[in-house]
């Protein structure tokens, strides 16, 4: 690896340096465009303590759900989760605690964290549980709560195609929360289906730009479908 | 007669006008989308990054990488675009979408409306309900217009805790189709056959009804 080379050999060095009780920032939706085999990683290497920011948390067997099941996780940001059995257990027993934070707001969290925004306003929330313990401020006659931004230990994303210099497009709404969370890392780890030759990408077209990469992985994905709804075929 | 869900869905629909953008929940708000009337242009938000929703795929169009907020496989209509969460919702609290349809437990009189959250039943979260009902101007709120039990869900205040505080105007029920003003609901039209006396019975919250209270009107 040398000068803007960000590929890396193996999962394994992908995720040197995530140690216990880190703060990992996730992409994903539902398990559309998650990046299952850093997730993977995680788990093999059994991390422990971690504080994981992503819009949902897997399900029972895939995605972030496997990091429950030895425990690795002790708290989630998230706007949605519960699709899976072994999070509501864990949550009844107070294994784990759990953040419920607006989507919109979440996204914006990572946004503004990657940018060197230390908080914003939104209206989003207000006069809800959300906006407990929170500032408040009137804009226009209208009140508005302060939301600090997330910043992560580790950014783990999925991307479609990616440079060696770290150069990251996403696949159709496999996007979702990928370049925000890609953005607010300290290192930022992007695994992608292909690799391609370094100005191959047209660079109008890159969703995230290098200078947010510190490393890319090449992975196969089962992508694993959560809903499957077709049409009736007449 | 109560409406059906279709029913439901084709009042929302009569909402709609040509060149609108709308973000449509889960449920009910869902089957809105096969009510668009012929020839108005209209292009489904959802939430997760799409603007310009299609149709479910068939077998072999099928990718796991298009899907809606409702985490469903879904496809693009021509002219769509496709972008980050955070693009999303600025779109959504921006104040672009120009209609929000969405379900709820209760709404009030102050327009305030409760619709994530039971408590001590396992909460699963807001999702983007809260940005959808901050940022949305024109938003309408589809759900019975009483509980099983019989228990009003039209209220003088929300007894859950809220998704979002005075942002609600209009809301459908399988009754009637009301709209909040100056801390009362107004009663608009009501379901075919369904008497002005039933809807007053099972509107806890301040009712305004006019003289007249038309019936709803459906095509075909």
């Amino acid at each position: 690896m040398a000068g803007f080379d960000k590929v890396v050999a193996s999962y394994e060095e992908a995720m040197i340096g995530l140690e216990d009780n880190m703060t990992v920032l996730a992409g994903g939706f539902g398990l559309c465009g998650i990046p299952e085999n850093l997730i993977a990683e995680i788990k093999r290497k059994g991390t422990k303590g971690l504080t994981v920011v992503s819009n949902n948390c897997g399900v029972d067997g895939f995605g972030l759900g496997i990091l429950l099941e030895d425990k690795q996780i002790t708290k989630m940001v998230s706007s949605y989760v519960g699709e899976n059995a072994l999070f509501e257990k864990q949550l009844l027993d107070g294994e784990l605690e759990v953040e419920l934070t607006p989507q919109g707001t979440l996204a914006e969290k990572m946004r503004a964290g990657g940018a060197g925004i230390p908080a914003f306003y939104t209206a989003t929330g207000v006069g809800t549980p959300v906006a407990e313990g929170k500032e408040t401020k009137e804009f226009n006659g209208r009140e508005y709560l302060l939301e600090e931004a997330i910043v992560g230990d580790f950014a783990i994303v999925k991307g479609w195609k990616a440079d060696r210099y770290g150069n990251v497009i996403y696949r159709h709404t496999a996007q979702n929360f990928n370049p925000l969370a890609a953005t607010a890392g300290k290192i930022t780890v992007v695994e992608v289906e292909e690799i391609v030759e370094v100005g191959e990408l047209d660079p109008a077209q890159i969703h995230t730009p290098g200078i947010y990469v510190n490393r890319v992985v090449l992975g196969t994905f089962e992508k694993r479908i959560e809903k499957r709804t077709v049409k009736p075929t007449e | 007669m109560s409406l059906t869900r279709e029913q439901m869905a084709q009042r929302v629909a009569q909402e709609l006008q040509d060149g609108f953008y709308v973000n449509l929940g889960i449920g009910i708000p869902t089957l809105v989308a096969n009510y668009i009337p012929k020839g108005m242009e209209v292009m489904l938000q959802s939430e997760n990054g799409l603007l310009g929703m299609g149709e479910f795929p068939t077998e072999e169009t099928i990718d796991a990488d298009m899907i809606n907020a409702g985490k469903q496989t879904v496809t693009t209509v021509k002219g769509a675009s496709i972008f980050s969460s955070a693009e999303s919702f600025a779109m959504i609290r921006g104040g672009h979408v120009d209609l929000t349809v969405l379900g709820a437990f209760e709404v009030d009189v102050n327009g305030n409306i409760a619709s994530w959250m039971i408590p001590n039943k396992l909460i699963k979260g807001m999702g983007g309900a809260m940005d959808l009902v901050a940022g949305a101007e024109n938003i309408i709120v589809t759900m019975t217009h009483a509980s099983k039990g019989g228990e009003s869900k039209l209220l003088s205040n929300c007894s859950l805790p809220l998704t979002g505080k005075g942002c609600i105007k209009k809301v459908l029920t399988d009754l009637a189709w009301l709209e909040i003003k100056d801390g009362a609901f107004v009663l608009k039209e009501r379901a075919p056959g369904v008497s002005v006396e039933e809807i007053i019975e099972k509107t806890q919250g301040k009712l305004i009804v006019p003289d007249h209270v038309p019936e709803m009107i459906f095509s075909k």
